[in-house]
């Protein structure tokens, strides 16, 4: 793995239920996660996903690629356009340092509004560990 | 809230001075890190990882501040001057919340049976920001969070306390009807002729607004009427933002109008954007039709 490798994308189909088990597995009652007359009431057109669940995805996306031993280090992520249900989300992430085991990301989770999440992931992969981490600047991938 | 900077910063130094104040003391995890919390966790991210089951399982690092949360219980842990500063954006009519920004470092992975304990700062309040759901407020806030004790991860939290743009239309609801009795009959009369009545006592010609049963200046009863000519400037006004009225949709600017006669009227200066109203803007009388029974005199603000 190299600065400027792309990761493959993640399509996440933005349903009602992905946003209320979301909400509710983090312990999120905002009601304009899972009230779609409450959240047009706040002058959101439909209920839409909380930033704990973005996270969640973003952690996943990370973790799903650089496999089970990967540690997330950090993950500081910014939310524009809202993911609101029939709405998909495409995760695509680009490597842009990698530092001895450490490597950091940046992602971009796009719907259909325009992007959703933008932030950084800070991911540590022990040697062997799934998709290896090149050893230093210019050194192949083990 | 107004629309006039000076209060804007009045209103923004009060914010300001909750920066540094704990948002959360010594909270505790309603729960301790636990399987089933993180299985149900794993089922709505779709996330498969075997880091997150069997005996030597962590809780998925992004899970960090599920373990704060308090659900539908109270948060005893909030501060006052948390509860304080939320209050006052939510008076000021930003009553609406957004999460914008989480940043989270974590130290130590989180594992079953780890005890959760928290305290928070807020941070920083920015200065009133314009954005696509409304103007409003960033608050930031940083949380540390314990096991047993221990720093395991640093949240960093963004809210924007915000007052929503696109409020729904509320059915439209029709403007409060005005009181006509004997005294002031021949106004309105006036009114729906498109004329703009003053009274004029007809023994000592002082002109009068509102319409009185009698003159102010001399105790006569006897009175007349002058057409105003229309022209007039705004001798003062104020920027209605909250509460909000059935039938008004704020913010707007409702001016006391000095006419040329010298009398004054209160009515709704338009036309101009609320916020480019100014004292001695010169404005010109027209009627406007609200509904099929209500017109009104209102007053075109001129720009130069």
């Amino acid at each position: 793995m190299n600065a400027g490798d792309r990761l493959p994308p993640l399509e996440i189909p933005i349903t009602r239920t992905l946003i209320v088990a979301g909400a509710i597995a983090s312990r999120d009652y905002q009601d304009v996660h899972h009230d779609p007359e409450l959240a047009r009431q706040k002058g959101s057109p439909d209920i839409f996903m909380n930033i704990l669940t973005t996270n969640g995805l973003v952690g996943r996306y990370i973790t799903d690629h650089f496999g089970p031993r990967a540690q997330l280090r950090r993950v500081a992520i910014r939310l524009g356009a809202p993911n609101r249900p029939g709405d998909t989300m495409v995760l695509t992430g680009t490597v842009e340092e990698v530092d001895g085991d450490t490597a950091t990301v940046r992602i971009v989770g796009a719907n259909g509004l325009g992007d959703h999440v933008t932030g950084t992931v800070t991911v540590r992969v022990p040697a062997g560990a799934g998709e290896g981490l090149s050893t230093g600047a210019g050194g192949d991938s083990v | 809230m107004s629309g006039e900077p000076e209060v804007h910063e009045e209103f923004e130094a009060r914010l300001k001075a909750y920066e540094g104040l704990p948002a959360a003391a010594t909270g505790v995890g309603r729960d301790p890190v636990n399987e089933p919390m993180i299985r149900h966790w794993c089922e709505a991210m779709g996330d498969t990882s075997p880091a997150y089951t069997g005996p030597d399982a962590i809780a998925p690092p992004t899970m960090l501040q599920a373990w704060t949360m308090a659900g539908l219980t109270r948060r005893p842990e909030r501060t006052a001057a948390y509860d304080e500063l939320l209050a006052l954006l939510d008076a000021s009519g930003h009553d609406a919340v957004v999460a914008t920004d989480c940043a989270q470092e974590y130290l130590r992975p989180l594992r079953p049976g780890d005890a959760i304990t928290f305290d928070s700062v807020i941070e920083s309040v920015s200065g009133r920001k314009t954005t696509k759901l409304g103007a409003g407020y960033f608050v930031t806030t940083r949380t540390d969070v314990r096991a047993g004790g221990e720093l395991a991860g640093i949240h960093r939290f963004r809210i924007l306390k915000y007052a929503p743009a696109h409020r729904p239309s509320a059915p439209a609801e029709r403007r409060p009807r005005p009181v006509v009795n004997r005294d002031n009959a021949g106004f309105w009369e006036g009114v729906a002729r498109h004329e703009l009545l003053i009274q004029r006592c007809t023994a000592c010609d002082t002109l009068r607004f509102p319409w009185l049963p009698g003159c102010n200046t001399c105790g006569s009863p006897d009175w007349d009427t002058v057409a105003a000519s229309g022209e007039g400037t705004v001798y003062s006004y104020v920027v209605m933002h909250h509460p909000p009225f059935p039938a008004f949709e704020p913010p707007y600017a409702v001016g006391l109008i000095e006419l040329a006669e010298g009398v004054r009227i209160v009515s709704n200066v338009v036309g101009v954007p609320y916020d480019k109203v100014r004292i001695g803007m010169p404005v010109r009388l027209e009627f406007q039709r609200y509904d099929d029974e209500l017109v009104l005199p209102v007053f075109q603000g001129v720009t130069s």
